[in-house]
């Protein structure tokens, strides 16, 4: 089965390919039905390759020349690992549940074919990005990723947030993939492949690496990669730089680029502005698509981050700071969207900092509970959106009773997200915070608790508001059709189970993605821990509920936090700083280039264009129709060239 | 006789049709001036004809050559000079200006 991985991704290309060709003739049920039935029986394949991956191992990746220069052959292909086992899964799964939900909300729009287009393209871009298995067609696919978001986040282009929002997410990751496209530029000049299992091949972490990855890895065996040991035999640090300080440098330029995909801290404004696009495009790019990459690249070059602390620790700061900031910002925003977009942006933090310590497994765990229930509570926001038309949470309110299918999953949703046991959320995100605690990061573990805290306060603060209380329009609220529950039902399933595959008592996904080896840090069950987090959430729900489920306390509560509010409010000012500093800058750079190009360089050419035309309209009044004076003009012509002839001694 | 002479003559008569040519405002001088420059032009054809050694027929059948042509060129510059006079009520060279800008 996985030699032919590759029809995974080539699936929903296909259904791409069949929706370009006959586009606006086909019906919506049909292009609906294609789309979630290439995705669909992907998934099954998904199923069926990790189901092999997990019996007899993974293969080598399968490829093919694509083109040689030098010592050099680039090729392109597939490969499939654990890792990616997994996330074709993942991927699969929450896109088909994404796509058939699109079904119902989309309804009657009138680019309804053209929107399945691109849905289809983009879980393409994610799969093909996923099987790739070299740093340049993982690359392609990336920015082909980028390209999908850029069109589905501007699909309501005539809304003018709607174009800024995509043009704003397609900058700032552009931003991130520059950083990455010199990383993977440097990898090569230091490695001489493209390859991901070329790269990390060779010996075991020699003593040339002084701070090896000995410490955080054990030296052990880094198994994904079907290697044993690490790498470094055959790279030549560039620059005079030691090899530590080039591995460094690498894996900083690697994750800027998964920083930008992934939002986090500096680059994470795109986000919640990408909620302009229709609430199934934002399911599909914070659970399966988009911001997955970012944190499957680092993965994906882990033994990079594992090999230098300083990048993991870097990794590690900044998850654990983009985790507390966004959780902090999720607290006041009004849009429910946003709510969950900063959540979205929090649990990416959360992921990011997983990896950064060394919790390899854990990372990936969360990222795999997340899709579900993140997948989760965007379609039941997108039903909710549905059913009243307003996106401002204080025009919401008692929806428990018009909409119990949908209270029911949000409620699974908001539960997993709070991390309460059992629910998925709980043991993932637990599973994080007890490595961050146990590798020794104490003010990182605290930070996550507090996020988590906040995590419970936002999500229940929006499900008071848009459950609870009184209903506050006079729109009457319904549940949607059958293409709308059966995902929310799937999903709301798995938020609420997927978390026991990787339980202390049953950790079948550490297993899984382990198969050679450990990889990173595996933290133990540490049921103080466990009990601490599950602590926070339910005092989180609490407060949510002791401040929102009374009408006028949430204002006061406002006012008497003042500044804090105002921060928090204000999203703590990034855009603005951002608006103010680099915009700024770039806009008068812009200016005094556009003043450059349009005043001096097409100055010039302007007036070499002018001469020519006014010598032209002057001389344009010599031809004053007289024979007789052509005919004098040129016998005195004749005359000269006839004088300057002989004055030279003749022409011949 | 010598060649002298008559390259002389050419040589005036070319002289005075150019002038004629590029100073006369009236179309029909012009036209005569043209002529005279043609002719200016058989004489010497004729004469370096007869003075070659040894001496060769060519010139004289192409001034006779010349001459069927002057008389066509008369032909149609007095056609346009018909033609223009209709339009202008005008033969004076100053007013043939219809080429100009």
């Amino acid at each position: 089965m996985q030699t032919h991985a590759w029809i995974i991704p080539a699936l929903p290309l296909l259904a791409y390919v069949i929706l370009l060709i006959f586009g606006k003739r086909l019906r919506e049920t049909v292009a609906a039905t294609i789309s979630v039935l290439a995705i669909l029986v992907g998934f099954v394949l998904a199923v069926l390759v990790m189901q092999e991956v997990a019996t007899n191992g993974p293969i080598v990746a399968t490829t093919f020349n694509w083109l040689s220069f030098g010592a050099t052959t680039i090729t392109v292909g597939f490969s499939v690992t654990s890792l990616n086992a997994l996330m074709l899964v993942v991927v699969t799964l929450v896109s088909t549940l994404v796509l058939l939900f699109s079904r119902a909300y989309m309804h009657k729009d009138d680019r309804f074919v053209r929107f399945y287009q691109y849905l289809n393209l983009f879980v393409f871009a994610m799969l093909g990005l996923v099987v790739s298995p070299n740093t340049l067609q993982f690359y392609i696919f990336w920015e082909l990723v980028g390209v999908c978001s850029y069109l589905l986040v501007g699909f309501w282009y005539y809304k003018p947030e709607a174009a800024a929002a995509a043009k704003k997410a397609f900058i700032v990751t552009r931003i991130g993939d520059v950083g990455l496209f010199i990383g993977i530029i440097l990898l090569y000049l230091g490695t001489g492949t493209f390859n991901f299992n070329q790269m990390f091949q060779g010996s075991p972490v020699s003593a040339g690496l002084g701070h090896s990855a000995a410490a955080l890895n054990g030296g052990l065996a880094m198994p994904w990669f079907h290697l044993h040991g690490l790498m470094f035999a055959g790279w030549h640090p560039l620059f005079g730089m030691s090899p530590y300080g080039f591995v460094t440098l690498c894996a900083i330029l690697v994750f800027i680029g998964a920083v930008g995909k992934s939002a986090q801290f500096p680059l994470h404004v795109w986000l919640p502005d990408a909620m302009e696009g229709p609430t199934p495009v934002s399911a599909l790019i914070h659970a399966a698509t988009m911001v997955a990459a970012g944190v499957y690249l680092v993965g994906r070059m882990y033994p990079l981050f594992l090999a230098s602390s300083g990048a993991s620790e870097t990794v590690a700061i900044i998850g654990g700071f983009t985790a507390l900031l966004a959780a902090s910002i999720g607290l006041t925003q009004r849009d429910i969207k946003r709510v969950i977009a900063y959540s979205t942006v929090s649990q990416l933090g959360y992921m990011m900092m997983a990896l950064g310590v060394g919790a390899y497994v854990s990372g990936f765990f969360h990222l795999m509970t997340h899709a579900f229930f993140k997948a989760l509570l965007f379609l039941a926001a997108g039903s909710i959106i549905h059913a009243i038309d307003t996106q401002d949470l204080f025009q919401m309110g008692g929806l428990r009773k018009k909409m119990p299918l949908t209270h029911i999953t949000f409620l699974a949703g908001a539960l997993a997200l709070s991390g309460i046991p059992p629910f998925a959320g709980f043991w993932s995100k637990d599973d994080i915070l007890s490595a961050t605690f146990d590798s020794g990061h104490y003010v990182l573990y605290a930070m996550g608790l507090l996020a988590a805290f906040f995590t419970a306060i936002y999500i229940f603060r929006v499900y008071f508001l848009a459950f609870g209380g009184v209903a506050k329009t006079e729109k009457h609220a319904h549940e949607g059709g059958l293409a709308m529950k059966v995902p929310l039902i799937v999903l709301a399933i798995l938020a609420t189970l997927a978390g026991f595959i990787n339980a202390p008592f049953w950790p079948e996904l550490g297993n899984f993605l382990q198969d050679r080896g450990p990889i990173g840090y595996d933290p133990g069950a540490n049921y103080p821990l466990m009990a601490m987090s599950a602590i926070v959430g339910l005092l989180g729900i609490w407060v949510a509920y002791a401040v929102y489920s009374k009408e006028g306390r949430a204002e006061r509560m406002a006012t008497r936090m003042g500044v804090l509010y105002k921060l928090s409010f204000h999203k703590w000012y990034v855009d603005e700083a951002y608006q103010f500093s680099i915009v700024w800058l770039v806009m008068k750079l812009a200016d005094v280039l556009n003043f450059i190009d349009r005043w001096i360089v097409d100055g010039i050419v302007k007036v070499i264009g002018e001469v020519a035309y006014l010598g032209g309209v002057s001389l344009k009044y010599s031809n004053t129709g007289q024979v007789q004076t052509y005919g004098l003009v040129t016998l005195v012509g004749l005359l000269l060239l006839v004088a300057a002839a002989i004055g030279i001694g003749g022409v011949l | 006789m010598a060649l002298q002479p008559f390259l002389a003559l050419g040589v005036v008569l070319f002289g005075l049709g150019l002038f004629g040519a590029l100073t006369k405002r009236n179309i029909i001088i012009v036209l005569i001036s043209i002529e005279l420059m043609l002719n200016a032009a058989n004489i010497n054809l004729v004469a370096f004809a007869h003075f070659s050694q040894p001496a060769q027929i060519q010139g004289q059948v192409y001034a006779l050559f010349s001459m069927a042509i002057a008389a066509a060129e008369v032909a149609v510059g007095l056609a346009i000079l018909l033609a223009f006079f209709r339009h202008r009520n005008s033969a004076d060279m100053k007013d043939v200006d219809l080429m100009k800008w």
